[in-house]
């Protein structure tokens, strides 16, 4: 996007290491993610990518180092933590939408538990948020009946409804047939324009050009490179990029 | 054959209601304690999932005879004294519990992790997710094998009649020593007893089984 971010921290983190046993998954990781900025997270399978994303709202608890949102540094555990959560949007690789609920259903219930509002406050709010997604008319069905594309776009949907600061898209679009990738990739990008912060880990090109503030390339569990679109696709500097990208913009 | 269902058709129909008296009691007190247990073995609290492996463990190993007479008769040395009929709903209760927590618990964690990590990232606290997301799921995998523990509950109310509790085989034996030339009518009567409870759960189960069924 053009927009530049407010350059006004809401994500950092700083020094954060974690390990899987003798694996160390993420190596002195320092990153910061200003409000409205949105980075796009790339590299190598077993780089690291996931388990970044997944450690900004504590899905994977890191053993070293300080992860901030908003100022206040990411809780242990309870109830602080899940409050924190519920600022934190969060859509994965795949989809988990409640498979008993139908998917007005799966929209309404953050905002009910979590945030206490009135039904008819969270359904209408849920109906306006599908509607936005464009599975307004899918509203009474339960997650099973629908396609890939349109779950995943149920799925941005119910991580919107808590009015998050910021969305993490663990590979959003890994999981779909290729026809259907467009059709999340599209709300994702108009999310981007509309300013929310977002940190994307995925492998489409397109839409790190086409959407991102920011790219950051990790390798080996450690951030490699990090440069706006334009100079990191035409100009990488590091090796490794070099190759990474040979590998995949070449065919 | 008919006047012998008729001079006894009280003393049957009095068993049979303590029968499924006793069965229903029990059984709603495994349900809730044995959820709360299930609860407690997925707990990320170490001391409550401690506390309810315990208790799996103890119950689960012990003779339910055992049980019975721990609760009748050791617990008034401790000064809490139960009657027969409560001691006895409170013994197939809470050694019932055991397997009703070990099958909720396989249903939790048939539950693919995915649907928590999503409650959990949504804000939902441990229990919230427990109560909105994973349990409702995890009780459509379970009804077939709780289908299986109430009825072996309901066959192990017989012990019942060994504490004073008057209830189906009790009544056998009182049956076969006044009538002792037709044992095999009052055997009859008394399995027609426990059949009917447990035949009738069979069907119930298998129509909730197709009711909940979830796509997935």
């Amino acid at each position: 996007m053009t927009d530049r971010p407010t350059g006004e921290p809401l994500v950092r983190l700083t020094g954060v290491n974690k390990w899987f046993g003798d694996l160390h998954v993420l190596q002195d990781i320092d990153l910061t993610i200003d409000r409205g900025e949105v980075v796009v997270v790339i590299g190598p399978s077993g780089s690291g990518k996931s388990t970044l994303c997944r450690a900004i709202n504590r899905l994977e608890a890191i053993q070293d180092g300080e992860i901030t949102i908003d100022g206040q540094r990411l809780p242990d555990e309870g109830k602080e933590l899940a409050r924190l959560r519920s600022d934190v949007g969060m859509v994965f690789q795949s989809f988990n939408l409640f498979a008993h609920k139908t998917v007005l259903q799966n929209v309404m219930l953050g905002p009910t538990t979590v945030r206490k509002q009135s039904k008819g406050e969270a359904e209408k709010r849920a109906r306006e948020l599908l509607d936005r997604v464009g599975v307004g008319h899918q509203a009474d069905k339960v997650p099973a009946q629908l396609s890939g594309g349109q779950q995943q776009r149920v799925a941005i949907a119910r991580a919107l409804a808590m009015d998050p600061k910021v969305m993490l898209f663990d590979e959003p679009t890994s999981a779909l047939d290729p026809e259907m990738i467009n059709e999340v990739l599209d709300v994702m990008t108009s999310l981007a324009r509309d300013g929310m912060t977002m940190v994307v880990v995925t492998h489409e090109m397109g839409f790190a050009r086409r959407a991102a503030n920011r790219v950051v390339f990790m390798d080996a569990g450690r951030i490699v490179e990090s440069a706006t679109p334009e100079t990191f696709f035409t100009n990488p500097t590091s090796d490794r990029a070099k190759d990474f990208l040979s590998k995949i913009l070449n065919h | 054959m008919v006047q012998f269902f008729i001079d006894n058709f009280p003393l049957l129909r009095d068993a049979f209601l303590k029968t499924l008296q006793l069965s229903v009691l029990a059984g709603l007190l495994a349900l809730v304690l044995g959820t709360l247990l299930a609860a407690f073995r997925v707990s990320p609290i170490t001391p409550l999932r401690g506390l309810a492996t315990f208790y799996v463990e103890t119950f689960r190993n012990t003779p339910l005879t055992v049980v019975f007479f721990f609760i009748i008769f050791g617990l008034p040395q401790i000064d809490f004294a139960v009657g027969f009929f409560t001691g006895s709903v409170l013994a197939v209760g809470l050694y019932t519990a055991a397997f009703v927590c070990e099958a909720v618990r396989s249903g939790i964690n048939a539950v693919s992790p995915g649907q928590a990590e999503a409650a959990r990232a949504l804000g939902l606290t441990f229990g919230q997710s427990l109560r909105e997301v994973v349990l409702p799921q995890a009780f459509r995998t379970v009804v077939p094998p709780l289908g299986n523990v109430w009825i072996a509950m309901v066959k192990n109310t017989s012990i019942a009649a060994g504490f004073a509790v008057t209830e189906l085989t009790a009544s056998l034996q009182r049956l076969s020593n006044a009538n002792g030339g037709e044992i095999l009518l009052v055997l009859a009567a008394v399995v027609a007893g426990y059949m009917l409870i447990t035949v009738p759960s069979a069907y119930v189960v298998s129509r909730v089984e197709r009711r909940v069924a979830i796509l997935r």
